[in-house]
Protein backbone atom coordinates (compact mmCIF):
# COMPACT_ATOMS: atom_id res chain seq x y z
CA UNK A 1 0.00 0.00 0.00
CA UNK A 2 1.54 3.31 -0.85
CA UNK A 3 1.90 6.03 1.44
CA UNK A 4 0.32 9.24 0.45
CA UNK A 5 2.26 12.26 1.48
CA UNK A 6 -0.04 14.77 1.25
CA UNK A 7 -2.66 13.12 3.58
CA UNK A 8 0.08 12.06 5.90
CA UNK A 9 0.75 16.05 6.47
CA UNK A 10 -3.03 16.97 6.38
CA UNK A 11 -2.94 21.06 5.62
CA UNK A 12 -0.44 21.77 8.01
CA UNK A 13 1.66 22.95 4.84
CA UNK A 14 -1.84 24.96 3.74
CA UNK A 15 -1.35 25.93 7.32
CA UNK A 16 2.20 27.43 7.31
CA UNK A 17 1.53 29.14 4.21
CA UNK A 18 -0.88 31.62 5.45
CA UNK A 19 0.53 31.85 8.96
CA UNK A 20 3.63 33.48 6.71
CA UNK A 21 1.76 35.17 4.52
CA UNK A 22 -0.39 36.76 7.68
CA UNK A 23 3.22 37.47 9.26
CA UNK A 24 3.98 39.87 6.40
CA UNK A 25 0.73 41.42 6.72
CA UNK A 26 0.90 41.83 10.07
CA UNK A 27 4.51 43.50 9.89
CA UNK A 28 2.76 45.97 6.93
CA UNK A 29 0.57 47.40 9.64
CA UNK A 30 3.00 47.64 12.47
CA UNK A 31 5.64 49.24 10.49
CA UNK A 32 3.17 51.95 9.10
CA UNK A 33 1.89 52.42 12.72
CA UNK A 34 2.59 56.25 12.56
CA UNK A 35 1.64 56.61 8.46
CA UNK A 36 -1.71 58.76 8.22
CA UNK A 37 -4.48 57.73 6.83
CA UNK A 38 -3.09 53.71 6.85
CA UNK A 39 -5.71 51.22 7.68
CA UNK A 40 -4.96 48.38 8.90
CA UNK A 41 -5.78 44.74 7.93
CA UNK A 42 -6.49 41.47 8.49
CA UNK A 43 -7.17 37.98 7.60
CA UNK A 44 -10.36 36.50 8.64
CA UNK A 45 -8.07 32.79 10.00
CA UNK A 46 -10.89 31.09 10.79
CA UNK A 47 -12.97 31.22 7.25
CA UNK A 48 -9.91 30.73 5.51
CA UNK A 49 -8.72 27.28 7.48
CA UNK A 50 -12.24 26.31 6.83
CA UNK A 51 -12.01 26.64 3.37
CA UNK A 52 -8.58 24.94 3.11
CA UNK A 53 -9.01 22.10 5.77
CA UNK A 54 -12.66 21.65 5.69
CA UNK A 55 -14.40 20.87 2.18
CA UNK A 56 -11.84 20.75 -0.70
CA UNK A 57 -13.12 23.16 -3.37
CA UNK A 58 -11.46 22.29 -6.50
CA UNK A 59 -11.64 22.67 -10.39
CA UNK A 60 -14.42 20.89 -12.56
CA UNK A 61 -12.91 18.01 -14.61
CA UNK A 62 -14.30 17.91 -18.17
CA UNK A 63 -11.88 15.66 -19.48
CA UNK A 64 -9.97 13.07 -17.77
CA UNK A 65 -6.96 14.23 -18.56
CA UNK A 66 -7.50 17.51 -17.02
CA UNK A 67 -5.40 18.39 -13.73
CA UNK A 68 -7.40 19.05 -10.97
CA UNK A 69 -6.85 22.59 -9.75
CA UNK A 70 -4.85 23.33 -7.23
CA UNK A 71 -6.40 24.03 -3.43
CA UNK A 72 -7.87 27.86 -4.04
CA UNK A 73 -7.91 28.57 -0.25
CA UNK A 74 -5.41 30.77 -0.19
CA UNK A 75 -5.99 32.60 -3.21
CA UNK A 76 -9.20 33.72 -1.98
CA UNK A 77 -7.49 34.96 1.72
CA UNK A 78 -9.53 38.41 1.74
CA UNK A 79 -8.26 40.69 3.61
CA UNK A 80 -10.35 42.89 5.89
CA UNK A 81 -10.03 46.07 7.96
CA UNK A 82 -9.45 46.32 11.44
CA UNK A 83 -12.34 47.71 13.53
CA UNK A 84 -10.18 50.69 15.76
CA UNK A 85 -10.74 50.80 19.22
CA UNK A 86 -9.26 54.42 19.16
CA UNK A 87 -8.59 55.19 16.17
CA UNK A 88 -6.44 58.77 15.60
CA UNK A 89 -7.04 62.03 14.33
CA UNK A 90 -5.33 61.88 11.08
CA UNK A 91 -7.13 58.48 9.88
CA UNK A 92 -4.36 55.61 11.31
CA UNK A 93 -6.53 52.97 12.57
CA UNK A 94 -3.38 50.52 13.65
CA UNK A 95 -3.15 49.96 17.45
CA UNK A 96 0.37 48.94 18.29
CA UNK A 97 0.02 46.90 21.24
CA UNK A 98 -2.97 44.70 19.23
CA UNK A 99 -0.63 43.91 16.14
CA UNK A 100 2.05 42.98 18.30
CA UNK A 101 0.39 40.40 20.42
CA UNK A 102 -1.26 39.22 16.88
CA UNK A 103 2.34 39.13 15.30
CA UNK A 104 3.47 37.73 18.34
CA UNK A 105 0.63 34.71 18.44
CA UNK A 106 1.25 34.28 14.80
CA UNK A 107 4.88 33.72 14.99
CA UNK A 108 4.29 31.17 18.10
CA UNK A 109 1.21 29.25 15.70
CA UNK A 110 3.86 29.41 12.81
CA UNK A 111 6.39 27.78 15.25
CA UNK A 112 4.27 25.13 16.63
CA UNK A 113 2.71 24.24 13.20
CA UNK A 114 6.16 23.40 12.17
CA UNK A 115 7.05 21.09 15.22
CA UNK A 116 3.62 19.07 14.12
CA UNK A 117 5.30 19.12 10.51
CA UNK A 118 8.82 18.21 12.03
CA UNK A 119 7.28 15.19 13.78
CA UNK A 120 5.53 14.14 11.02
CA UNK A 121 8.72 13.87 9.00
CA UNK A 122 10.16 12.22 11.55
CA UNK A 123 7.36 9.66 11.46
CA UNK A 124 7.40 8.74 8.24
CA UNK A 125 11.09 8.36 8.48
CA UNK A 126 10.51 6.20 11.11
CA UNK A 127 8.29 3.69 8.50
CA UNK A 128 10.33 4.27 5.72
CA UNK A 129 13.68 3.12 7.65
CA UNK A 130 11.47 0.89 9.77
CA UNK A 131 14.44 1.06 11.96
CA UNK B 1 8.37 33.53 0.09
CA UNK B 2 6.42 36.12 1.89
CA UNK B 3 8.31 35.77 5.52
CA UNK B 4 11.24 37.28 3.41
CA UNK B 5 8.75 40.62 2.83
CA UNK B 6 8.87 40.98 6.42
CA UNK B 7 12.34 41.88 6.25
CA UNK B 8 12.13 44.63 3.67
CA UNK B 9 8.98 46.24 5.44
CA UNK B 10 10.56 45.78 8.79
CA UNK B 11 13.67 47.49 6.91
CA UNK B 12 11.76 50.62 5.44
CA UNK B 13 9.84 51.19 8.67
CA UNK B 14 13.35 51.09 10.77
CA UNK B 15 14.71 53.70 7.98
CA UNK B 16 11.26 55.89 7.97
CA UNK B 17 11.95 56.09 11.86
CA UNK B 18 15.64 57.08 11.91
CA UNK B 19 14.49 59.75 9.62
CA UNK B 20 12.07 60.80 12.24
CA UNK B 21 14.68 60.56 14.97
CA UNK B 22 17.25 62.62 12.91
CA UNK B 23 14.73 65.57 12.37
CA UNK B 24 14.19 65.36 15.95
CA UNK B 25 17.65 65.66 17.18
CA UNK B 26 18.30 68.58 14.77
CA UNK B 27 14.92 70.60 16.13
CA UNK B 28 16.43 69.78 19.93
CA UNK B 29 19.87 70.86 18.70
CA UNK B 30 18.62 73.88 16.99
CA UNK B 31 16.29 75.00 19.55
CA UNK B 32 18.27 77.32 20.73
CA UNK B 33 19.41 79.35 17.58
CA UNK B 34 18.60 82.89 17.24
CA UNK B 35 18.30 84.84 13.98
CA UNK B 36 18.18 88.33 13.19
CA UNK B 37 15.15 88.20 10.77
CA UNK B 38 12.24 85.27 10.56
CA UNK B 39 13.82 84.59 7.11
CA UNK B 40 17.34 83.13 8.63
CA UNK B 41 15.78 81.65 11.79
CA UNK B 42 15.94 77.83 11.96
CA UNK B 43 12.43 76.21 11.72
CA UNK B 44 10.96 73.27 13.51
CA UNK B 45 11.29 70.10 10.54
CA UNK B 46 8.61 67.12 10.69
CA UNK B 47 8.81 64.21 8.08
CA UNK B 48 5.52 62.80 6.27
CA UNK B 49 5.49 59.02 6.14
CA UNK B 50 2.93 57.20 3.27
CA UNK B 51 2.29 53.60 2.96
CA UNK B 52 4.11 51.65 -0.54
CA UNK B 53 3.80 48.88 -1.96
CA UNK B 54 6.64 47.15 -1.44
CA UNK B 55 6.06 43.38 -3.72
CA UNK B 56 3.28 42.60 -5.22
CA UNK B 57 2.65 38.72 -4.90
CA UNK B 58 -0.69 37.30 -6.18
CA UNK B 59 -3.28 38.54 -3.50
CA UNK B 60 -0.43 39.46 -1.04
CA UNK B 61 0.37 42.60 -1.15
CA UNK B 62 3.25 43.91 1.47
CA UNK B 63 3.01 47.21 2.19
CA UNK B 64 6.11 49.30 3.64
CA UNK B 65 6.62 53.27 4.72
CA UNK B 66 8.42 55.75 2.70
CA UNK B 67 9.72 59.35 4.02
CA UNK B 68 6.98 61.41 1.58
CA UNK B 69 9.30 64.55 2.53
CA UNK B 70 10.38 66.72 5.05
CA UNK B 71 7.94 69.93 5.44
CA UNK B 72 9.11 72.98 7.32
CA UNK B 73 7.10 74.57 10.64
CA UNK B 74 5.01 77.63 9.34
CA UNK B 75 4.42 78.63 13.07
CA UNK B 76 5.16 81.78 14.59
CA UNK B 77 8.70 82.62 15.54
CA UNK B 78 9.76 83.94 19.52
CA UNK B 79 10.47 87.21 19.43
CA UNK B 80 12.32 88.14 22.16
CA UNK B 81 13.65 92.29 22.52
CA UNK B 82 17.58 92.15 23.31
CA UNK B 83 18.90 95.07 21.82
CA UNK B 84 22.42 94.30 22.95
CA UNK B 85 22.60 91.27 20.73
CA UNK B 86 24.62 91.93 17.46
CA UNK B 87 22.07 89.60 15.51
CA UNK B 88 18.94 92.24 16.71
CA UNK B 89 17.38 94.20 14.18
CA UNK B 90 16.55 97.99 13.81
CA UNK B 91 13.61 97.26 16.78
CA UNK B 92 15.89 95.29 18.81
CA UNK B 93 14.04 92.07 18.60
CA UNK B 94 15.79 88.80 18.02
CA UNK B 95 14.01 85.47 16.54
CA UNK B 96 13.97 81.93 18.40
CA UNK B 97 13.22 79.34 16.50
CA UNK B 98 9.50 77.65 17.03
CA UNK B 99 10.56 74.18 18.43
CA UNK B 100 8.28 72.90 20.88
CA UNK B 101 10.19 70.96 23.47
CA UNK B 102 7.96 68.80 24.64
CA UNK B 103 6.89 67.98 21.18
CA UNK B 104 9.94 66.86 20.15
CA UNK B 105 10.67 64.87 23.31
CA UNK B 106 7.03 63.21 22.76
CA UNK B 107 8.11 62.80 18.83
CA UNK B 108 11.32 60.45 20.38
CA UNK B 109 9.88 58.56 22.34
CA UNK B 110 7.43 57.33 19.96
CA UNK B 111 10.05 57.11 17.05
CA UNK B 112 12.18 54.96 19.19
CA UNK B 113 9.42 52.63 20.08
CA UNK B 114 8.61 51.99 16.52
CA UNK B 115 11.83 51.26 15.89
CA UNK B 116 12.43 48.86 18.75
CA UNK B 117 9.38 47.16 17.75
CA UNK B 118 9.83 46.80 14.35
CA UNK B 119 13.30 45.40 15.50
CA UNK B 120 11.22 42.74 17.72
CA UNK B 121 9.23 41.97 14.26
CA UNK B 122 12.45 41.27 12.39
CA UNK B 123 13.81 38.99 15.14
CA UNK B 124 10.69 36.83 14.88
CA UNK B 125 10.36 36.77 11.46
CA UNK B 126 14.59 35.44 11.26
CA UNK B 127 13.91 32.78 13.45
CA UNK B 128 11.03 31.60 11.63
CA UNK B 129 12.65 31.69 8.79
CA UNK B 130 15.97 29.87 10.27
CA UNK B 131 13.25 27.19 11.56
CA UNK B 132 11.33 26.40 8.32
CA UNK B 133 15.39 25.60 6.84
CA UNK B 134 15.70 23.54 9.43
CA UNK B 135 12.47 21.74 8.69
CA UNK B 136 12.34 17.75 8.86
CA UNK B 137 15.99 17.42 9.85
Amino acid sequence: MPISFDKALGNLPENLTLYGQRSSLLASNLANADTPGFKARDIDFRSVLAKAGGTQISLKTTQGAHLGGASSAMSEATKLYRVPIQPSIDGNTVDTQIETAEFTKNSIRYQSTLAFLNGTFKSLRLAIKGE
Amino acid sequence: MSLLDVFDIAGSAMSAQSVRLNVTSSNLANAQSAGGSEETTYRARHPVFSAVMQSLRGNNASVGVKVDGIYTSRGKLQQQYQPDNPLANEEGYIFKPNVNMVDEMANMISASRSYQSNVEVLNTSKQMVLATLRMGQ
